[in-house]
């Protein structure tokens, strides 16, 4: 078979082009609020969002609306939420687990009434769907919606870039400077919710971690330069998502988000590899 | 999902709660797999239940958590290669629980970014496996549900004496090396130089913590085990100071919890998670509200000896 005629028939299909621009436009978003994430140390913020996304979409679907609503309400409030809470206490690791073992069981809840609603009229699988992404089945109207809005993302955290930047890194200096630290940060989370949003619709609630975290981890790993590492993380997140896709079309038998997940693990590893053999000494990030 | 119809066939759909307790739990008892699957969960609440207890003693929820999600691609993968799920569960999750044994303790508790993003990354890849061994496996929808959410529906006669056994072994281990790990979990400096040998322990315990694992995932589902193994222990913890009792109320609120759970998932259409999550959030609010509520009223005597005091 000749790799250019398979790939000039995958972009024949119309599902495989929305799934590469959506998907390329989730990943650059993914990557670059990704990097933000770790850089602050609030991965934490993300496990939370993969909860209230997975129960907030099931939950528009049970009430019958699109889901779509339910997972960007749910996830910009939890992350606005956590951002009110964040600074004030520092919660128990028993509490957050508790709080979020309850969400996730009244996710299923949810997906029990709208598995008992839809046996007759749709399919059942929007559950699956929901937990591990539906990159192959975005329509013309959705992969619009999703370019737009990972297009202001991308935008936003590009013109808030530098001050972010700085205000994640030295906090106290940055404020002292007169940046606005805290309206940064709320404006950081709302971005967050929104691109975890997005994630949600390709590779699933669970697997948000795998989308945000990892290529900004594997880019830490491999520059300790923050603006190189910003672009990094957004290529690494890129080139999973399409390298993924196009595994997933060459073998159906791997879902997608598998592959997407794979391969940024992959990346991830050979990252650790570099880190530890390749970088010079001095240059080595800090494990 | 599988509902009950499928399970009893068209003729047999319970007929319903009626206000005769007595006749509600002799019906669910007719049936050999609800007989089961009481016998199931009260053996995973025995050992969720007390294992757990010192999994939050110790502030080790957060690694139950990992196992569990390790565990998802263990038991899927053992049910894409044809061996039983519940070897899958047991195999992966000792076996995790061996690593994050081995691995040192960080001394200052909350992780660095980039050591999340390592713990996020192997939980998402864990998950992602499990979905790719249960879409090779074909039974989609149902088999990842009941994988990740818990069921109660078809556990089996070998299934419960495994399940029985293992829980006999863990609870006869954690009885042996009781004293010392909680002496171990209250101050592990003193207790090391008292010779009391503190890594062999913890090393020992988490591989109790993989088995409470292994264990409570075939009933509540991968993502659900907090239920059965944080729930019970943390909001004991929060009633009592006293170790034995707070161990008991444990071990008696978890098995309640299941039972409850089991009898109202048989009686309605929603999951065993559902309730058991539920159930045991409840259990977790009710034992805040007790505290407060005693925190409030001593603060408020202590106020009173005090003016008491001033004015004499």
């Amino acid at each position: 078979m000749q790799p250019l005629v398979g790939i000039s028939n995958m972009l024949l299909l119309p599902f495989m082009v929305h799934a590469f621009v959506a998907g390329g436009v989730i990943a650059l978003a993914s990557g670059l609020v990704g990097y933000f994430l770790v850089l602050r140390n609030q991965v934490f913020t993300g496990d939370a969002l993969s909860h209230v996304a997975f129960t907030g979409a099931l939950g528009a679907l049970a009430l019958g609306i699109d889901l779509r609503y339910g997972l960007y309400l749910g996830c910009v409030g939890v992350a606005l939420l956590m951002g009110f809470v964040g600074r004030r206490a520092v919660v128990d690791d028993v509490v957050i687990g508790n709080v979020f073992s309850f969400v996730l069981g009244i996710g299923v809840f949810f997906l029990a009434i709208y598995a008992t609603q839809s046996q007759a009229s749709t399919n059942a699988t929007a559950g699956v769907n929901v937990l591990f992404g539906s990159m192959f089945g975005l329509s013309f109207s959705q992969t619009m919606l999703d370019i737009v809005i990972g297009l202001v993302v991308i935008a936003a955290v590009m013109a808030l870039g530098r001050p972010l930047l700085f205000s994640s890194i030295d906090p106290a200096v940055a404020e002292a400077r007169g940046l606005p630290v805290r309206a940064l940060g709320m404006c950081f989370l709302l971005l967050v919710g929104v691109t975890a949003g997005e994630a949600t619709q390709a590779v699933g609630a669970l697997l948000l971690l795998g989308l945000l975290a990892t290529p900004a981890g594997a880019a830490q790993l491999l520059t300790s330069r923050p603006w190189l590492a910003l672009f990094l993380s957004a290529a690494i997140a890129l080139v999973s998502v399409w390298s993924g896709l196009v595994l997933s079309y060459a073998f159906p038998n791997l879902p997608v988000s598998f592959s997407i997940l794979a391969l940024v693990t992959v990346i991830y590893c050979v990252s650790w590899g570099v880190a530890l053999f390749v970088t010079p000494r001095h240059r080595r990030p800090e494990f | 999902m599988i509902g009950l119809i499928d399970v009893l066939g068209p003729h047999h759909v319970p007929s319903g709660l009626s206000t005769n307790i007595i006749s509600d739990i002799s019906q669910l008892l007719t049936y050999h797999f609800m007989v089961n699957a009481f016998a199931a969960g009260t053996i995973v609440a025995i050992g969720a239940s007390v294992i757990g207890w010192f999994m939050v003693l110790r502030r080790q929820t957060f690694a139950g958590h990992t196992l569990a999600v390790i565990g998802f691609p263990g038991a899927a993968g053992a049910a894409l290669l044809g061996a039983s799920i519940t070897l899958g569960y047991f195999a992966t999750c000792v076996a995790g629980a061996i690593v994050i044994g081995l691995i040192p303790r960080s001394p200052s508790g909350r992780p660095r970014g980039s050591e999340s993003a390592l713990i996020g990354t192997l939980q998402a890849f864990a998950l992602a496996c499990g979905v790719l061994f249960v879409s090779l496996y074909r039974g989609f929808l149902d088999q990842l549900t009941s994988l990740l959410f818990g069921g109660f529906l078809g556990i089996t006669n070998t299934q419960v004496v495994t399940l029985a056994l293992v829980c006999l072994v863990a609870v006869c281990a954690l009885a042996i090396i009781g004293r010392p790990l909680f002496f171990a979990s209250i101050d592990p400096d003193v207790a090391l130089a008292r010779g009391v040998p503190v890594r062999t322990l913890s090393l020992i315990f988490m591989i109790l913590v993989g088995l409470a694992v292994a264990e409570a995932s075939q009933i509540t589902g991968s993502l659900l085990v907090f239920a059965l193994l944080v729930m019970p222990g943390a909001a004991a913890q929060r009633l009592t100071n006293s170790a034995r009792y707070s161990l008991m109320i444990s071990l008696a609120s978890a098995i309640a919890m299941t039972w409850c759970a089991l009898g109202a998932a048989y009686y309605s259409i929603y999951p065993v998670g559902f309730y058991l999550t539920t159930f045991g959030f409840a259990l977790y609010l009710l034992a805040l509200a007790i505290e407060w509520m005693n925190n409030t009223r001593s603060s408020r005597s202590r106020a009173r000896l005090r003016g008491s005091g001033m004015r004499a």
